[in-house]
């Protein structure tokens, strides 16, 4: 009951909290994908630079949040711009490894074709090989978005605003409630998003390419 | 007219075609035949340069491939294959107008296409024109796979098995329409498989390759006739066979084995009690060395063989006799023109080699039909 109440008269702070959460998922979440899908085409093509690629945004990725956060703030100050930043990077990986993989398995039946019958790398790429990888590219996009609502919490700690505020004033203060005032949105927040990114990737699929029921 | 003049292919160490030359005059199908491995997938990729001969010289209509843009060319070339390659995430219409898009025809002269083409295989345009390849079985796939090939009238269309993954009913009946096809719109087709049958079934000239050279070209008739090489003959099989049936097959093919024979010093009695036995009523006599003297028939001796005479006595020299090494048709004239029951085959040496009855002859007939019969 206490809980409802303090959301309730916490209730502007706390949406604008989620409105700085949504942005900062976004933008890094868009920038991310920029990056990722051009990068991992790109991979697709030199095969052997693509495994080192890979190899190399993966060992990142395992870096722990809160170290990148620190090497962001020393490099960068306090902010949003390097919360941003290091969000990106994260974002990057499930959608370059998607790309990539989505691509690389488009079997070679269809390049083949596509290249038999007349196309130019570039059709075949745009005509053929990214239609039929896109399933697995926005799933990348999907888990990137997921990853991001809780690692945005995390972002809060350098000044990037944004749910994470809530929860750190909750772990300063020793305060629970607070805890629960950011948590709660953000776990609500990557459910939306995964929801909402799994309904465009079905209206995106072609009707050829669903699975039939 | 698709013309190799001395194309080698090598990877690494590895030739796949080794100084191949050939011409393919245009309107003809060919069909390139081999075992795996011979060659015969690279020689038609050469075609449309999706491999590029190194050294050699491909020419299309007199103008070297070399000397063309490779995509130009391939839009300018029909290709199927063998895993149909229909994109999965576009329809029926959109996988034919694929090419006549590229070449930038107008929309309408798009939808005229698919709309004649879909008619020339017997798919209502409202049928098919919408759905996607996903929604079809895989002969209506392969039919829209040639269709598809066949959209922006390329003079030249290339076909790697694109029947080799259908049932043997689908296969046949793409065969024919194919073929039909290629009649009606006279296309030079190139036609890659491994299937003999398919091959003769299709093929104006048939290239036969082993270890990336050509070991035959010619008709098919021709091929039947004179296989040139000992894979040939084993690639044609039971069609050697089957022609063979009409012509060449000799006496000993006709006749039984099993030929009950009595020595010309064997007497009566005995001979009777043998014949008995064995429930036949005449016996092939011979002398000491085996060589054929005549027949002896129960009624002969019953009428006038004494017990205890040698049977040599009661020979019918009158029996027909042919050379194993005969026409076959000249055996069976004699045996349908006579009463008689039998032809007695002898070797060279007029030893007896066999025996042909109506019955020997049947199943000879048989096994020539229809291969092994059970007796």
């Amino acid at each position: 009951m206490k809980l409802i109440t303090l959301f309730l008269t916490n209730g502007p702070a706390i949406g604008q909290s989620l409105a700085v959460h949504i942005m900062l998922v976004i933008v890094s979440v868009s920038l991310g994908t920029i990056i990722a899908v051009p990068l991992g085409i790109a991979l697709t093509r030199t095969k052997r630079i693509a495994l080192i690629v890979l190899a190399t945004a993966s060992a990142v990725q395992t870096i722990p949040g809160l170290v990148m956060l620190g090497f962001a703030l020393v490099l960068l100050g306090i902010g949003r711009a390097p919360a941003l930043a290091v969000l990106t990077i994260y974002s990057i990986l499930p959608v370059l490894h998607n790309t990539y993989t989505g691509i690389t398995e488009v079997l070679p039946a269809y390049t083949d074709a596509a290249t038999g019958i007349g196309m130019t790398a570039m059709q075949t790429l745009f005509k053929v090989e990214l239609p039929l990888a896109l399933g697995a590219i926005i799933s990348g996009i999907r888990v990137s978005a997921v990853y991001i609502v809780s690692w945005a919490t995390l972002a809060g700690m350098i000044g990037a605003g944004g749910l994470g505020d809530w929860i750190w004033t909750g772990l300063a203060t020793y305060n629970t409630d607070y805890i629960l005032l950011g948590a709660v949105p953000a776990a609500i927040l990557a459910f939306l998003f995964s929801a909402a990114i799994g309904a465009l990737q079905r209206i995106l699929t072609p009707r050829g390419l669903r699975r039939r029921a | 007219m698709i013309e190799f003049r001395n194309v080698t292919k090598r990877y690494g160490a590895v030739t796949v075609l080794d100084d191949v030359s050939f011409t393919i005059p245009s309107g003809q199908f060919a069909v390139v035949i081999g075992p795996s491995g011979c060659g015969k997938t690279t020689t038609l990729r050469t075609i449309n340069r999706l491999i590029e001969p190194q050294p050699g010289t491909v020419f299309i209509d007199g103008e070297d491939v070399m000397d063309q843009d490779p995509v130009q060319l391939r839009r300018r070339i029909g290709y199927v294959i063998q895993q149909i390659g229909l994109f999965p995430n576009m329809t029926v219409e959109e996988n034919i107008s694929v090419v006549p898009k590229l070449l930038k025809y107008p929309k309408d002269a798009c939808a005229t296409i698919t709309h004649e083409l879909l008619t020339l295989v017997d798919m209502p345009y409202e049928a098919y024109a919408h759905k996607y390849p996903s929604e079809l079985s895989g002969g209506q796939q392969q039919r829209i796979g040639v269709l598809r090939a066949l959209a922006a009238s390329p003079p030249i269309v290339l076909m790697d098995e694109p029947f080799g993954a259908l049932d043997p009913v689908t296969r046949e009946s793409l065969q024919e329409e194919i073929k039909r096809i290629q009649r009606k719109l006279k296309k030079t087709i190139v036609f890659v498989t491994h299937d003999m049958d398919e091959a003769l079934r299709l093929a104006d000239v048939i290239i036969f390759m082993d270890g990336g050279k050509i070991l035959q070209m010619a008709t098919p008739e021709e091929m039947l006739h004179k296989p040139q090489a000992p894979i040939i003959k084993s690639f044609l099989g039971r069609h050697i066979e089957e022609s063979g049936a009409k012509e060449g097959m000799k006496a000993q093919e006709f006749m039984k084995r099993r030929v009950h024979t009595v020595l010309e010093s064997a007497k009566t009695l005995e001979s009777i009690e043998r014949m008995r036995k064995r429930e036949v009523n005449s016996l092939v006599v011979v002398d000491d060395d085996d060589h054929y003297l005549g027949t002896v028939s129960i009624e002969t001796i019953k009428a006038k063989g004494k017990a205890g005479r040698a049977i040599g006595e009661y020979i019918d020299t009158t029996t027909l006799t042919v050379n194993r090494h005969d026409d076959a048709k000249e055996a069976l004239d004699k045996l349908l023109a006579s009463t008689q029951n039998y032809v007695i085959v002898l070797n060279d040496d007029r030893t007896v080699a066999g025996i042909i009855t109506r019955t020997s002859t049947a199943k000879a007939m048989g096994q020539a039909l229809w291969g092994e019969i059970e007796s």
